[in-house]
């Protein structure tokens, strides 16, 4: 698949655009990972992945243990993540709360009163789980809630149960598992963190999801200035019988850590428009649900912490920890010393692709992976907004080989299909036309707005269509019991019909046989 | 002389049988001008168009009987959509039709249904569950908000309210503007 150079090493190949950014990392790897304290109250969202939300199987009053299922499935076919509780208590109540959602939208959570004690409900690993069959690994996937924790929070069950049919391994649809180490969005540090220090989990997590997919072979990739990263890696414990990972290092230009543009890196070859890896033969997930998975599978633990960066110039002292789901951000915060005197905005994210928090009492989330607390230095004074001068620089930085000028007047002028032939539905929203736009146009938020519209539309046609096969379904079955309506009548007045012949030619059968009766009472 | 007259009448013929086959043995049974047409429609059914459903009115509209301007939950953008397919000029929506309300569904109040079925014979899209005597209540997810259930109803039991707020029908906003100030 890929080429490689004389010293055995993977060709590296360059993606269209993208920038080289400041990397502003370091600053949260100065500490070691910290697992904060449980706090008293959770805020336990219903709704952390790409999805539906999960269907609450608590009640208010309920006492649970630590990682109980709070929320169920919505359906067994459907896409979405199951949800459990971070730690032992009591339900106070199931309420709608801000939910930490990139939309803003209020949604429903599980509030949970933590008792203190962290009793852990009955939790079994798989036993030996390096020889359990495929379909049992990735339905423990399922049981646990994993999403993939890289940013997208598609559950990791959905992602990885296409691949194998029917439970059969390895049918070679997918050959390479590729680990996403590549942290490219500046500040965010926490899964350079999490090789750092736990690289045993990483690699026994890569091993348990090559084989769930049946794959032949593993990278993992991570970012060239993550010196200490490879050297960690590199020193981890291979889990016995393992094909050994490969370790990759990409260099680091925004975005190289997205899917699509990690895997023309590595590959060389660029994921269809509308496609997935898989139509490659690859999967794509984040080291730390590769960690999430390790202990899904072998501890039987639910995705109930993970690890966030607490960084920026708003924060005293950045540092990257662990974190219960549902601990509201401020306790987050505070352990990073809190806030300074110029703390002017609060990310969720990095400072590319992150969105602001209005509040930060909103919880911790499965896709939280960075809080980034802004100064008043940081925040570019915004910079009012000057015509587009048809520069082309943000089709040089595009890394998704988009025309932003083109799109932005589409978009501008409402004009969806043509937004969507120019194929605004492939935009990732990684900001590099922001970034390099000399005219200050926010690119990103007109392309995020413009898909916004364009799926509004797609969903608009879906429910046209549904109700167009409900009418004609209707249509039709109306005909049908008016013909059959018809029929039965027509079949009962032919039965009348004949029941009169039949009448007739009887009478007419008596009158012969008394009129010859009679002719033989008068001969006789 | 003769020869290419005889040549082309020949040919003539030869070519109209061929034509007069094709059109026999490759007839399509529905128009695709009417698809078309009843593609762009918002398949409400609520014959506001004063056409007995989307795809009657399309058909309409392909023969010329009705203007483009007669659908209301299509809405402004509707007319827009038919007069670019068309290639006619975009014209206002007809009053008489009615109105482009926006989204709407329709709900029973089950205190005061009497189980009568009137509104499930008349919904046009089966949006309606229930059974003689029984409550009766709307999906509203099929729901088209044709309004055809409310004059049946013999005691006054469905309310037209907007429709429940889903998720993930939030769509980012357009962006704002900085100006120099």
């Amino acid at each position: 698949m890929s080429e490689r150079n004389p010293a055995g090493e993977i060709r590296l190949h360059r993606f269209h655009g993208g920038l080289r950014l400041r990397h502003n990392k370091q600053v949260a790897c100065r500490y070691p990972l910290e697992r904060l304290p449980v706090p008293e109250q959770l805020i336990v969202p219903l709704l952390q992945h790409r999805g539906a939300p999960a269907r609450c199987v608590v009640e208010p009053g309920q006492s649970v243990l630590r990682g109980q299922l709070l929320g169920d499935l919505p359906d067994a076919a459907g896409r979405g993540a199951r949800v459990h509780a971070p730690t032992s208590g009591t339900v106070r109540a199931i309420e709608t709360r801000a939910m930490a959602h990139l939309t803003g939208q209020a949604g429903p959570c599980v509030i949970i009163e933590a008792d203190g004690e962290d009793r852990c409900a009955p939790a079994e690993g798989i036993a030996d789980a390096l020889n359990a069959a495929p379909a049992i690994l990735r339905e423990r996937l399922r049981e646990t809630g994993v999403v993939g924790l890289g940013g997208a929070v598609f559950p990791t069950y959905n992602k990885v149960q296409g691949t194998v049919r029917d439970g059969v391994q390895g049918d070679g649809s997918i050959h390479t598992l590729i680990l996403n180490g590549a942290e490219c969005e500046p500040y965010i540090a926490c899964d350079e963190m999490l090789m750092r220090e736990q690289a045993d989990r990483v690699l026994m997590g890569a091993e348990l999801l090559r084989r769930a997919v049946g794959a032949q072979r593993v990278l993992i990739a991570i970012e060239d200035p993550m010196n200490r990263v490879e050297g960690a890696l590199r020193d981890a414990a291979v889990p016995p019988g393992a094909v050994p990972a490969e370790i990759v290092l990409v260099p680091a230009i925004y975005p190289e850590g997205g899917e699509r543009q990690l895997v023309q890196t590595l590959t060389g070859r660029e994921v269809p428009e509308g496609g997935t890896p898989r139509d490659l033969g690859l999967l794509v997930q984040n080291v730390a649900t590769a960690a999430a998975a390790r202990d899904a599978i072998l501890d039987g633990q639910p995705l109930i912490e993970r690890i966030v960066t607490v960084t920026g110039n708003g924060v005293r002292d950045p540092r990257t920890v662990i974190a219960r789901i549902g601990t509201p951000v401020a306790r987050l915060i505070e352990a990073a010393g809190g806030y300074t005197d110029d703390v002017a905005r609060l990310v969720v994210g990095g400072p590319m692709m992150g969105y602001a928090l209005g509040n930060d009492g909103e919880p911790v989330v499965k896709a939280t992976n960075c809080l980034l607390a802004l100064s008043t230095d940081d925040v570019r004074p915004t910079q009012p907004e000057m015509p587009c001068i048809r520069c082309g620089d943000c089709a040089t930085a595009c890394p998704a080989q988009l025309l932003p000028q083109s799109l932005l007047f589409h978009a501008r002028a409402r004009q969806w299909d043509e937004t969507e032939a120019l194929g605004v539905n492939a935009c990732i929203e990684c900001g590099c036309c922001d970034f390099v736009c000399p005219s200050h146009i926010p690119l990103a938020s007109w392309f995020r707005y413009a898909k916004g519209e364009v799926q509004a539309r797609h969903r608009e046609r879906a429910v046209a269509e549904a109700a167009r096969e409900r009418f004609e379904a209707r249509e039709a079955r109306l005909a049908r019991a008016k013909a059959e309506k018809a029929e039965r009548l027509a079949r009962r007045k032919q039965k009348l019909k004949d029941d009169a012949d039949r009448k007739q030619q009887i009478a007419a059968a008596l009158a012969r046989a008394r009129n010859k009766a009679g002719s033989a009472g008068t001969d006789g | 002389m003769l020869t290419p007259l005889l040549l082309f009448t020949g040919l003539a013929l030869a070519l109209g049988v061929g034509l007069g086959w094709a059109a026999k043995r490759f007839r399509v049974e529905s128009d695709p001008v009417v698809d078309q047409i009843d593609a762009l429609l918002p398949q409400t059914q609520c014959g506001q168009c004063n056409y007995p459903g989307c795809r009657p009115y399309a058909e309409a509209i392909a023969a010329d009987e009705a203007d483009i301007n007669q659908c209301p939950p299509g809405g402004e953008a509707g007319v827009r959509a038919l007069a670019d397919l068309l290639g006619r000029e975009p014209k206002p929506l007809n009053p008489e039709n009615g109105e482009d309300t926006g989204p709407t569904v329709v709900r029973i109040d089950e205190s005061r249904c009497i189980g009568c079925t009137l509104c499930i014979q008349a919904c046009p899209v089966d949006a309606i569950l229930g059974a003689p005597k029984l409550m009766h209540t709307v999906i509203e997810a099929s729901c088209t908000g044709c309004d055809l259930c409310i004059p049946p109803c013999p005691v006054d039991c469905i309310d037209i309210v907007p429709p429940t707020p889903r998720f993930d029908d939030w769509r980012p906003g357009i962006p704002l503007r900085v100006v120099a100030s």
